[in-house]
């Protein structure tokens, strides 16, 4: 398990690195690229708390954000209400619809791959759904005003909105740091490796899915505010993407599931892997097909991600989780 | 302390559990003996929670748990383990305990100190660190045991802990369950050993076909002739009379 305090002076120096970093880059560019690093490190943390710690995958993720984009953003359009009040009730309302999602599949028992299907099918409806109805601008959109300003959480330049990801990724690290040390954390892994014995253990184990939805939804809720007030457009393909939904769970499962920092190293890795073979590829796609390679590559010789490869080295035992489910299912 | 009555489960035609009565008194050892597919571990599983029972009631400390999930019965201070061990297998064999300790604590500090109490009763303290993959089959019972045991239950169903070990690591853990009563933990155990099933118990019953047979204690059920018939087929008991 992490050990913090081992690692305080190395974390606070990152920390410190991050904030100073933009005083160093004059590339608007470079700024950009980092805040999307730190932006799906954020959503990928958000899916990592319900699918790597509580081992229930979600191919729907994008939902929350999409919900929460529109919480506040119809808020700020129809009521001029302020987005920096907004974010919290999309926040609010992220979380609400994790409990309505969370309870209606785990309550009927979906696990696995109906569990991330149903998400995905959730996904779908809303994408539908904010398609066909009046309030969302139907197909059409919202076009939200540029008013750089706090209370808008709309910033003059780029290096606001890289504080603004900045701050939602610590936070994002501060809760699965307090998940790894705390019995809420303990019970959501127990439920991961075996949900029978977790309840026969005296976990709730019901409650304790809801509440990692919960969380998920809160956090995806607060990426939506982000992206809408940066982008200042939103409309039903952007909110609920598929692309968005794989995204979080690839730079998670490509940094490391269950941990930390996985979705941080994940995000790191993907994007710049993405913007090297943009930038030095000029066929138009090879790109994409170099960025495949390299996934593919990455999950298929490292189960565990970079993260887990190497702890592997640092200790002879561990072997990978994956490595051990197999081996229960072959015993 | 526990008491079942009537309690029936059918599988479409098939009669797994058929109305059966029974009852363990507190600080009791009683044990469950039967041959293969009589029903034992689906009773269990009735009992814990983990299956519907189409009959019957089962009673806790007066109080009917019929219908309750396994946690709530877990929270009441009846824990099972499993026949096949289910282990966290990607955890250590300490934080595997911790779970079961965090039923009872949400502080870290003392699930970690009551874990490692635990450990030292089950005497499993060199192992801790261990990943639970990486356990004998001896190891993952005892962890199965330490696990139930540190949600501090007052009843430990326990399903066939022995099975798969070998003499001496049955002496070990017979002493650990004779352990585990001295602290005024009530057990209820499935168990085809027969020599742990007779010094361990104090009553037995016996259930063939879903249905009892017999019971009361070790020694006087291994004499009942509807036993050894359940045991060694039709017969039996007449030819080995013969031959006494």
């Amino acid at each position: 398990m992490f050990n913090l305090r081992r690692h305080l002076s190395f974390l606070l120096l990152g920390a410190l690195g991050l904030i100073v970093l933009p005083y160093f880059i004059s590339s608007r560019f470079y700024i950009d690229v980092l805040t999307l690093i730190f932006f799906t490190a954020y959503l990928g943390q958000s899916w990592n708390i319900l699918g790597g710690y509580a081992g229930q995958f979600s191919f729907g993720g994008v939902m929350f954000f999409g919900t929460g984009a529109y919480v506040s953003s119809i808020l700020l359009t129809t009521f001029g209400f302020p987005p920096i009040f907004g974010i919290f009730l999309a926040i609010l309302g992220g979380a609400f619809l994790g409990l309505i999602v969370g309870y209606m599949s785990f309550r009927s028992g979906l696990k696995g791959s109906y569990f991330a299907l149903i998400t995905l099918a959730f996904a779908e409806l809303l994408r539908v759904l904010a398609n066909s109805v009046e309030f969302t601008g139907g197909g059409v959109g919202l076009f939200l005003t540029y008013a750089p300003g706090l209370s808008n959480l709309q910033f003059e330049t780029p290096v606001g909105f890289y504080y603004f990801a900045l701050v939602l990724m610590f936070i994002s690290i501060v809760i699965v740091y307090w998940l790894e040390g705390s019995r809420f954390g303990a019970q959501l892994v127990a439920i991961r490796e075996n949900e029978d014995a977790a309840e026969a253990l005296g976990i709730d184990t019901l409650r304790c899915k809801i509440y990692a939805i919960m969380i998920m939804g809160a956090m995806g809720g607060a990426a939506g505010t982000f992206y809408s007030q940066k982008y200042l457009y939103l409309d039903p393909p952007i909110a609920y993407s598929i692309h968005l939904s794989v995204e979080m769970l690839l730079v998670t499962i490509v940094g490391g599931m269950g941990t930390i920092f996985g979705p941080l190293v994940g995000a790191f890795v993907l994007h710049s892997v993405n913007e090297v073979a943009r930038h030095f590829i000029d066929t138009p796609g090879l790109s994409l097909i170099v960025y495949g390679l390299i996934l593919i590559i990455i999950i298929g010789y490292l189960p565990n991600g970079l993260i887990g490869a190497f702890k592997k080295k640092g200790k002879k035992s561990g072997s990978s989780s994956l490595d051990k489910k197999r081996s229960r299912e072959d015993s | 302390m526990l008491r079942i009555n009537n309690l029936t489960k059918r599988f479409g035609g098939l009669v797994a559990v058929s109305s059966v009565d029974l009852e363990v008194n507190e600080k009791e050892i009683v044990s469950l003996i039967g041959p293969n597919g009589a029903g034992k571990t689906t009773l269990f599983a009735m009992v814990a929670g983990f299956l519907k029972a189409d009959e019957g009631g089962i009673n806790f400390e007066n109080a009917s748990i019929v219908g309750m999930k396994p946690h709530q019965i877990c929270q009441r201070g009846m824990v099972r383990t499993f026949q096949i061990t289910q282990p966290f297998a990607g955890l250590t064999t300490l934080q595997n305990i911790m779970v079961g300790a965090y039923s009872n604590t949400s502080q870290t500090k003392s699930a970690r100190k009551k874990a490692e109490e635990v450990a030292e009763v089950v005497g499993m303290t060199s192992l801790l660190s261990q990943g639970a993959d990486g356990l004998t089959i001896a190891g993952r019972k005892r962890l199965e045991l330490a696990r139930a045991l540190a949600t501090d239950p007052k009843l430990l169903l326990l399903d066939e802990v022995m099975a798969g070990l070998n003499p001496a690591e049955i002496d070990d853990i017979v002493k650990v369950i004779k352990g585990i009563r001295g602290r005024g933990v009530t057990i209820f155990l499935i168990e085809h050993v027969m020599k742990a099933v007779m010094n361990l118990s104090d009553r037995t019953y016996v259930l063939n076909d879903g249905k009892l047979i017999a019971s009361g204690t070790p020694s006087s059920v291994a004499e009942n002739p509807q036993v050894i018939e359940a045991y060694l087929g039709h017969g039996a008991a007449e030819a080995m009379a013969e031959g006494a």
